[in-house]
This record gives structure tokens, sequence and C-alpha cells, in this order.
């Protein structure tokens, strides 16, 4: 079902690009214990990319010819299939164009300052969180595994973030003051994690997906839990950006991918 | 005739690279062997879980599996990723927890069915002087499936192999 294979591959790649910018932190985190923090935290989201980028492969390489060919425009996929080879996790993730990414424009969103850094995840945490509580009762059972084994490690991403956010809040003018300007610019992006794609809702009406409907008062209660032991305010609902779930992004994604994926372009099947 | 029980043994010399000190029987990953004999040839199936989803040490657990078995003399080794039932520390061995502690890694306490609250720390005895004055200092440690705590009375920093 081509509806399952772009759900698939749009909770790879939230995984995956949101996994990559926490990842840049790497080496240049304030303190040793929170650079370890944020590495840890970026190969549990790698570690979850790569589970469902190996399931969209065996997902796609079922896929008849004549859909394998229209499902991505890289031309780098289109020669595999030429070739009549299969594609694999590797071949998503390095050889994807960025309008045949999936992902949040969340996710996306520079690092900018330790603030910025921690919103995204938090709102991303909360979010996560609940959403992989539910995917666990899928009925797709690889789906269900994925997310049974990756909501103990949301868990601790959850805690972590939510910890900062009080720190910071609550800590001083200064600090309160970054995170209140990183909610004010980051907040726009939220409403996206819960407006359900088309694919979305295809896949929620068979039982396989996640109906955001059940989690978008959760995702709220938790995020105002928060903020009020931070001493923050939640902002008023406001416009909402759209589009990373069909593919259209940011333009922050093009230099995620122009890194992420320079090498394997440049020398096409290199490994070290 | 090469039986589960052989392999099982065999096994048992699979450290996990980034703990030495834990077999890979120890962390409990290997969920099932499946044996099978064909023209003399032998085929062994290992079902292992990855601790954590990203944890890179599971593709050189994999390698070293394969290098044991086939080093005895199996012809053909399949290993199969198994995400669910999704690995808990409560499969570790008592023995793997003796063998931890005495390592100066303290070993997971807690069931990992009795969740903490959001902000609720473990309790966490030093693995030095068996001190319970102890506190976390980051949750996150130089892999994933430990976290960093101190000592108040020795005054030692150490690792916690975290219930999960
Ligand atoms: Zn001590």
């Amino acid at each position: 079902m081509k509806e399952l294979l772009k759900y698939t591959l749009q909770l790879a790649d939230n995984a995956l690009i949101l996994g990559h910018r926490i990842s840049e932190w790497c080496g240049h985190g304030p303190v040793l214990e929170q650079d370890i923090a944020l590495t840890n935290t970026a190969l549990d989201h790698l570690g979850q990319a790569r589970s469902f980028y190996q399931y969209a492969a065996e997902q796609f390489n079922a896929l008849p010819v004549s859909e394998k060919e229209h499902f991505f425009t890289s031309s780098a996929i289109q020669s595999i299939i030429k070739d009549g080879k299969q594609v694999d996790e590797d071949d998503l993730a390095y050889l994807r164009d960025g309008w045949d990414f999936r992902n949040t424009l969340l996710v996306e969103q520079p690092n900018k300052d330790w603030a910025y850094t921690i919103i995204r995840s938090f709102f991303y945490d909360v979010f996560n969180f609940f959403f992989y509580t539910e995917l666990q009762k899928s009925t797709d059972v690889t789906l269900s595994a994925i997310a049974e084994k990756s909501l103990k490690e949301v868990t601790y991403h959850l805690r972590w973030s939510s910890e900062w956010v009080i720190r910071l809040g609550d800590g001083t003018d200064e600090s309160a003051q970054r995170i209140n300007e990183a909610i004010a610019n980051r907040w726009q992006f939220t409403g996206e994690l819960l407006t359900m794609s088309e694919a979305e809702k295809a896949v929620a009406t068979s039982g396989i997906g996640v109906d955001l409907e059940k989690i978008k008062t959760l995702w709220k209660e938790r995020v105002a839990a928060v903020f009020a032991e931070a001493n923050l305010d939640v902002p008023a609902n406001g416009w909402m950006h759209q589009g990373g779930k069909e593919g259209k992004h940011s333009e922050h994604l093009g230099y995620i991918l122009a890194e992420l994926q320079f090498v394997q372009r440049a020398y096409p099947n290199m490994q070290w | 005739m090469i039986t589960a029980e052989h392999i099982y043994e065999w096994l048992s010399t699979v450290t996990d690279p980034e703990v030495p000190v834990l077999t890979i029987l120890d962390l409990g990953i290997v969920r099932d062997v499946q044996v099978t004999e064909e023209n003399g040839q032998t085929t062994a199936t290992i079902f292992i879980t990855p601790t954590y989803s990203g944890c890179p040490a599971m593709d050189v657990i994999s390698m070293q599996i394969r290098m044991v078995l086939l080093s005895k003399g199996i012809s053909k080794v399949n290993i199969e990723n198994q995400l669910s039932p999704a690995w808990t520390t409560d499969w570790m061995s008592e023995e793997g927890k003796r063998k931890l502690n005495e390592y100066g890694i303290a070993p997971p306490y807690r069931k990992s069915t009795n969740a903490l609250g959001l902000f609720e720390d473990d309790n966490v005895p030093c693995p030095r002087c068996g001190s319970d004055n102890t506190e976390l200092t980051s949750q996150f440690a130089a892999t994933a499936c430990k976290s960093l705590y101190k000592c108040n009375s020795c005054h030692e920093p150490f690792e916690h192999f975290k219930c999960h």
C-alpha cells in the first residue's frame, strides 16, 4: 500500500532529520554531560530512522516497477530501479531529493542557540511520546514493534527536554528571555505535528496509523503542565506552517541534505 | 551433532564490546537459537534483539557471533533482528548484575515495569563503597545504556546501567 510507504517514510524522515540536527551539537555542547546527552539522543533517533527506512525499503522493493518509477524523482534512485536492483535503508536516506522527504518543518529548523534547540526537542518529544504510545497498538506488526522499542528511548528524551525547559524558564532573566524568544519563534511549527496529512488519514482509518486527534489534547496538556512549572506562558494558537509532510520544506532542509548526502552523491557506494 | 546447547555455550564467549564484563547471554539479547542439519551441513539461526535502537555495538556483536560459530564448524549462520518484545534490563542475568557491580558500574535495581514518575530518580547504591547517599549527575553517559551518578560518601563518580 503506497499510503503506508509514505507514512513509514514520514516517520523515518522525522527521526533522521531531527537526529541529524541534534548531532550537529556533537563536540559543541556547553558541558560534557550535555554534549553526551545530545549525542546519545541523536543516536536513538538515527537508530529509529534505520528501523523505519529498512521497513520502507522492503515496501518499496515490493512495488511493481511501473509504480516504483514514479515514486521518487531523484535520478540516483531512478538508476537503481533501471538496473533492476533493490533499494536499501542507505539509498532512502542518501539518495532522495528534498521534495521526497516527508518530515515535519519543526525538526529541520536550525539549532540556533541552546534555548531553540531545547524547545524544538521538547515540542517534538512530547508529540513523539504520545505518538509512539498509540502506535504500539498499530495493526501493522512492524510499526508496533518499532514503536514499542522507541517509546522507551523517547521517555528519556522527554524527561531531559522537560527538565531543561523548566531550568531555562525558571532560571535567570536571560535564560527566561531566551526560551521565551525560542517559543515565540518555534510555536508556529507545532500545528503541523498534530495536523493529519492524506497519508496519515488513510493509514489511521485502517488501524495502522495513529489518529492524531487522540493525542492532540494530551500534547497540549503536557506542554501546558511543563510550561506552568517553568513560569512560561503557552502562546495563543495562531497561524501554523504546514507542508513538510507533503514534501514542501523550508530552505533549511536543502542545507541539511547537502551535508548529509554529499559523500554518497559524489562518490556513489563509498564505504569506510 | 551440534545442538542449541552447544551454541549457547559458544555464545557465552561473546561479550559486549562496550561493557566487556557482560556476555551477550548476561545481557539477555539472545532471544532464541535454532539449529538445523541437512546433508551434514549445520545451519544456525540466532535471534537477537537490540538493546537501544541506535546501539552501535549491535553490528559488532552480530559479527562476533558469526565469527565464533563459523570457527566452530557451523556452515551457515543467520542472524535475525527481533524488535518485539522490546529488550529490557529485566532480562539481565543475576550473574551479569554481580559482574557489573564488581566492574564499578551500578547494575539496574528496579524492574522496568515499575516506571519512575516524570522527575523521580532511581536510588542507586555506590558500587565502590555501597553508600546510598548518591545523586544523579546526568541521565546519559558514555553509552546509551548508562547514566552518570556521583557518590556523596566516597566522592567518586560512577556509571549506572539504567533500568530500561
Ligand atoms: Zn561511594
